[in-house]
C-alpha cells in the first residue's frame, strides 16, 4: 500500500496547468482581493492611520489597556482548555466510532457530527437552557460562567477531533498494532507506541484548528458570557457597537489576524505531509467488534454522547412548554414580532430570508470551492509553482480564522463608497457568508482531488479518453460525493452563520440567527420561548441537511 | 513444540468457516510451510496461532500449555507480515530494538543486540536510516531482525517474501532458511509459492479450503502429492488419471497404485521434464506446440493413448517442428504417484 507513493511521478499530469492554472485562480482570487483583503485591510488600516497620518502609538495604547489585557488572557486560557478537553475526550470517542463495529455506529457518527453545524447561536441557547437556574443542570450554578462557555466549545469541537483523527485512525494498518502486539507490547504499549504515533499529526492539525475556532467563536461566548466574560472576538463586536470605539476595535482585529495567520502556518507546516493516494479498491475493513478491554473508551464515549444529546435535548423540551403547560404556543408565535415588538419582522420571514441566502452563498462559495479545490491540489512541477500554490492555498484558509466580525465590519466601513457602494446591496450578506463557508468546502475538495492517484489519469489518458473524459471518469466518480456533502455543509454554515451576518443583514432583512439572538437578549417569556422555539427550527434545518449529507457517505478522507 | 488441535475459524456472515477443523504439530526448532491458494484460509489459521482470531472449536498449545486465555503479547510469538508493517517514525535501530525497548532493556544491550541482528540479517550499519529509503527487500530484512529480536518461541511468517521480485525472493528466501536455522528458530510460515516453501521449510502442510489436505515432511509431500489438485498446486506440470496413467507409468517400467503392473486405475503427477524426445522411445505422438528455451526445449505433444502432455527436447539437439512425429522416453523419477484421484479425471 505504500509503494504507490514511492513510483508516483510528480510531473503535472492535469489537463490544466500553467496558464490554465492561473486563469483558474483568477476569479477566486478576484473576488477574495475585493471582498477579503479589501475589507480586513480597510478595517486594519481604520486602526492604524487616525486623520490621514500612521498612528502606531494609539494601537499600543489600546493593547496596554488592563481591559484588553483580560480579554486575551480569558481567550487564550478558555481556548486551550477548550482543546485540551475536546482532543482528550474526542479520541476515545474517535476510537469507538471508527475503529469498532457495532449496530447504529452511522447514526452516532452523523450524531456526533451535527453539534459542529449547529448554529452557534444555537448552541449558546440550548446551554443556557440547560445551566440557567430553573434548567435540568441549574442546580451546578454553571450559568454565566466560563465552564459554561468552556462546555460548549467543547461541544461545538467534537466533531472536528473525531472526523479528523477518525479518517486517519481508519487508515493505519491493524496489522501494524498486530506486528507490535506479537512482539509483546501490550495494548496500553501498543497505543502508545504505534498507534498514537500515526495519529500524531491528525491529533496535532485537529488541535489547531479546534483552537482556532475557539479562539474566534462569537456567538457562544456573545450568548453564554455576556458582558462578563469577553474573548477578542465578541470584544471587538461589543467596541464596535456598543462603544463605537473603532479604534480600539481595529487593533484587536489586528492582533487578532496576526495571531491566526501565525497558527495557520504553524499548522500548514505540520499538517501538509505528503498528500495521501489512497487505492480505493484496496479497502480493508479496519474496525472490529468492541471487547472487554474497550470498556473504558465505550464509557467515555457514552459519556460524551449523553453531554451532546442534553443541551440539544432540553432544548426542544423546553420550546415546548410555556407558563408550567405543554403547548406549540412557541412555535405559533414565530409568526408575530415578539412580545412588545422584540422584532421588527416575524421569525417566519427571517426564516424565509435566511433560506434565500444560504442558497445564493452556498452556490457561490461552491463555485469558488471548486475552483480553489482544483488549483489547489494541482501538482505543478517547478519549484515555483509549489510555493505558489502552497501560498495560495494558505491564503484561502484564512477566512477561516479571520473573525467574522472583522470581516463584517470591515465590509461596512469599505464597501460603502462607489464604484463598490454595496450597503444596501442584497448581496452583501451571501458574499460574507460564502467566505465563510470557503475553506471548509475547499478542506471537504482538496484532499478528494489529492487522493486520486494520478496513475489513474494516466491510464485513462493511455486508453484513450480526452481530457475532459478524464475529468468525467476518472476525477468526477470520486469527487461527486464529496461535492454534494461541501454543499451540504456550506448551506449549513450559511444558515447559521452570526458573525458577519450581525453586522451586514439589514435591520427589515434579518437572518434567523440575528433573530435568535435579538430574542434572547430582550425580557419578557414569549421572547424567551420564541428563541427556543426558532433555535429548534434552525437546528432542524441545519441537521436535515447534514443527515442527508451524511448518507452520502463521503469516504473518510475530508480534512478541515 | 506447536499443537493446533482441530482449530476451526468462522467470520460472521461467511458461508463456510475460514479455517476448518485444521490440526498441526510443530517441532521445536522446525519449520513448518502452510502452502495454499489465496482464500484457503491459511493466514487466519496464522492469526489464530497468533491469537488474532478468536477459535469457534479447538486448540492452540504450545509445550503443552493452551493459549486460549493468553492473549497475542503473552505468547513470546513474534509475527512478522507480507509487507513488513515497520514502523514509520522509527529508523532501522528503532524499530529493530523495538521489543527489546517494550522489555526495559538497558540502552547498550539494545544497541548491541540490535547491531548482532542487523548483521545477521545482512544490513551491517543500517541502524540509523530511516524505513523510507529502504527497499523492499530491506525492509523485509528489518522485519525479520525485529522479529527475532526477543528469541521468539515461535516466529511467525505471513507470505515474508512474496511482495518482492523474484530474484531478491529467491536470495531472501535462503538467507532465511539459513538465519532461521543459525539462531535455532521455530517458526511457521504461510504462503502460496511453492518456492518458497521448498526453500525455506523443513515440513509442510497443503490446505485448501479451510483444511488441511496433506502434512509432512517438504520430502514427503513432494514425492506423493494427495491428489490431482495438490500435485499441481505443488508445481507438477501434468496430472494423469485412469488408463492414460497406467499406460505411462508401463512405458516408464513402473508398478502401478496396487504394487503389481500398472492396471487403469492409477494417478500420477508429472514434471515438464518427465517425458523426453528420443529416438526409439516407447511412447509416440505429434508436436502441437514448441518453444525453445535457455535449458532444453518445451513441448506439448499429443501422445498416442494418453493425450496432450509436456515434454522436453534433449538441450543440444535440435528440437523438433510442429505437426513432427516423435518418440518419448519416461523419467519415473520425475513422477510422483497420487495417493487419490483427483476428482476431475484427466487434467494438464
Amino acid at each position: 500500500m505504500s509503494r504507490p507513493r514511492e513510483r508516483r511521478t510528480n510531473r503535472p499530469t492535469r489537463w490544466w496547468s500553467g496558464a490554465g492554472l492561473a486563469a483558474m485562480a483568477a476569479l477566486p482570487v478576484l473576488v477574495l482581493g475585493v471582498f477579503f483583503v479589501l475589507p480586513v485591510a480597510g478595517m486594519v488600516g481604520r486602526g492604524f492611520f487616525s486623520s490621514g497620518s500612521l498612528d502606531v502609538g494609539g494601537v499600543l495604547e489600546v493593547l496596554g489597556r488592563p481591559r484588553v489585557h483580560r480579554v486575551v488572557w480569558f481567550t487564550v486560557w478558555s481556548s486551550t482548555a477548550a482543546t485540551a478537553l475536546t482532543v482528550g475526550l474526542g479520541l476515545p470517542v474517535t476510537y469507538v466510532l471508527h475503529r469498532l463495529r457495532f449496530p447504529g455506529r452511522r447514526l452516532l457518527r452523523g450524531f456526533v457530527l451535527m453539534p459542529f453545524v449547529m448554529p452557534t447561536v444555537v448552541v449558546g441557547v440550548a446551554f443556557r437552557t440547560l445551566l440557567t437556574p430553573t434548567g435540568l443542570l441549574g442546580g451546578l450554578h454553571l450559568d454565566g460562567t466560563p465552564v459554561a462557555i468552556i462546555a460548549a466549545m467543547v461541544f461545538f469541537n467534537l466533531a472536528v477531533v473525531v472526523r479528523t483523527v477518525g479518517a486517519l485512525w481508519e487508515g493505519v494498518d491493524r496489522r501494524r498494532e498486530e506486528a507490535a502486539a506479537a512482539l509483546g507490547a501490550s495494548p496500553v504499549q501498543v497505543l502508545r507506541t504505534v498507534t498514537l504515533p500515526a495519529l500524531l499529526p491528525g491529533i496535532v492539525a485537529a488541535a489547531g484548528i479546534v483552537f482556532l475556532f475557539c479562539a474566534t467563536s462569537f456567538g457562544i461566548v456573545l450568548t453564554l458570557g455576556g458582558l462578563r466574560y469577553s474573548t477578542v472576538e465578541t470584544e471587538i463586536y461589543l467596541l464596535t457597537t456598543q462603544f463605537l470605539d473603532l479604534r480600539a476595535a481595529s487593533a484587536l482585529s489586528v492582533l487578532q489576524l496576526v495571531v491566526v495567520a501565525l497558527l495557520l502556518y504553524v499548522a500548514q507546516r505540520t499538517g501538509s505531509g505528503d498528500p495521501q493516494v489512497l487505492d480505493r479498491t484496496a479497502e480493508r475493513e479496519s474496525s472490529r467488534r468492541p471487547r472487554r478491554g474497550d470498556a473504558s473508551a465505550v464509557l467515555v464515549t457514552a459519556v460524551v454522547l449523553l453531554f451532546l444529546a442534553a443541551p440539544l435535548g432540553t432544548l426542544v423540551l423546553r420550546s415546548l412548554h410555556r407558563g408550567g403547560g405543554w403547548t406549540l404556543a412557541n412555535y405559533r408565535a414565530l409568526t408575530t414580532r415578539g412580545e412588545g415588538g422584540a422584532l421588527l419582522v416575524p421569525v417566519s420571514q427571517a426564516l424565509d430570508n435566511s433560506w434565500r441566502v444560504a442558497v445564493d452563498a452556498t452556490l457561490l462559495a461552491m463555485v469558488l470551492g471548486i475552483l480553489v479545490a482544483a488549483v489547489v491540489s494541482a501538482r505543478p512541477g517547478g519549484r515555483l509553482g509549489r510555493r505558489a500554490l502552497a501560498v495560495l492555498d494558505g491564503v484561502f484558509m484564512l477566512p477561516l480564522g479571520v473573525s467574522a466580525v472583522t470581516l463584517g465590519f470591515g465590509f461596512l466601513i469599505t464597501l460603502d463608497r462607489p464604484p463598490l457602494d454595496l450597503r444596501s446591496s442584497a448581496y452583501l450578506v451571501p458574499i460574507a457568508q460564502a467566505l465563510v463557508a470557503l475553506p471548509l468546502v475547499v478542506r471537504t475538495l482538496a484532499p478528494v482531488l489529492r487522493s486520486v492517484d494520478p496513475r489513474q489519469r494516466q491510464a485513462a489518458a493511455s486508453l484513450g479518453a480526452s481530457p475532459v473524459r478524464v475529468a468525467l471518469t476518472v476525477d468526477l466518480p470520486a469527487l461527486w460525493r464529496p461535492l454534494l456533502a461541501a454543499t451540504g455543509f456550506a448551506f449549513a454554515v450559511s444558515l447559521g452563520e452570526f458573525g458577519a451576518t450581525s453586522f451586514l443583514a439589514r435591520p427589515e432583512r434579518p437572518t434567523l440567527p440575528v433573530e435568535i439572538y435579538q430574542l434572547v437578549s430582550r425580557p419578557g417569556e414569549q421572547n424567551v420561548g420564541m428563541a427556543l422555539a426558532a433555535s429548534v427550527v434552525l437546528g432542524v434545518l441545519t441537521a436535515g441537511v447534514m443527515v442527508l449529507v451524511e448518507r452520502l457517505r463521503t469516504p473518510p478522507v475530508g480534512r478541515w | 513444540m506447536l499443537e493446533v488441535r482441530n482449530a476451526t475459524v468462522a467470520f460472521e456472515g461467511a458461508s463456510a468457516p475460514a479455517v476448518d477443523h485444521v490440526d498441526l504439530d510443530l517441532p521445536a526448532g522446525d519449520v513448518l510451510a502452510v502452502l495454499g491458494p489465496s482464500g484457503s484460509g491459511k493466514s487466519t489459521l496464522l492469526r489464530a496461532v497468533a491469537g488474532l482470531e478468536p477459535l469457534a472449536t479447538g486448540s492452540v498449545k504450545y509445550d503443552g500449555r493452551d493459549l486460549a486465555r493468553v492473549p497475542t503479547h503473552r505468547r513470546g510469538f513474534a509475527l512478522m507480515f507480507q509487507d513488513g508493517q515497520l514502523f514509520p517514525h522509527h529508523s532501522v535501530a528503532g524499530n529493530v530494538g523495538y521489543a527489546l525497548r517494550l522489555r526495559h532493556a538497558p540502552s547498550a544491550v539494545v544497541a548491541r543486540r540490535v547491531g548482532e541482528l542487523l548483521a545477521l540479517v545482512g544490513l551491517p550499519g543500517f541502524g540509523d536510516r530511516s524505513i523510507t529509503g529502504l527497499s523492499g527487500g530491506e525492509r523485509q530484512r528489518v522485519a525479520l531482525a525485529r522479529a527475532l529480536a526477543v528469541e521468539p518461541r515461535l516466529l511467525l511468517l505471513d507470505e515474508p517474501l512474496s511482495a518482492l521480485d523474484r530474484g531478491m525472493r529467491e536470495r531472501l528466501a535462503h538467507d532465511l532458511r539459513d538465519i532461521l536455522v543459525a539462531a535455532g528458530t521455530t517458526a511457521l510460515l504461510v504462503t502460496h509459492d511453492q518456492e518458497e516453501a521448498f526453500a525455506v521449510a523443513d515440513r509442510m502442510a497443503l490446505m485448501r479450503a479451510g483444511r488441511v489436505v496433506q502434512a509432512g515432511t517438504v520430502e514427503e509431500v513432494w514425492r506423493a502429492p494427495a491428489d490431482a489438485e495438490a500435485a499441481r498446486f505443488l508445481g507438477y506440470a501434468t496430472v494423469l488419471v485412469g488408463p492414460a496413467a497406467s499406460l505411462l507409468l508401463a512405458a516408464g517400467g513402473g508398478r502401478g497404485r496396487s504394487g503389481g503392473p500398472a492396471d487403469g486405475r492409477d494417478a500420477v503427477a508429472l514434471r515438464r521434464s518427465a517425458l523426453r524426445v528420443a529416438a526409439g522411445g516407447p511412447l509416440r505422438g505429434r508436436v502441437l506446440a514448441s518453444r525453445p528455451t535457455p535449458g532444453a526445449a518445451r513441448l506439448t505433444v499429443v501422445v498416442d493413448g494418453v493425450g496432450e502432455v509436456h515434454a522436453v527436447a534433449e538441450p543440444g539437439t535440435v528440437p523438433p517442428a510442429v505437426g513432427e512425429e516423435v518418440h518419448l522416453v519416461v523419467d519415473l523419477t520425475r513422477t510422483a504417484p497420487l495417493r487419490e484421484d483427483g476428482a476431475d479425471g484427466r487434467t494438464s
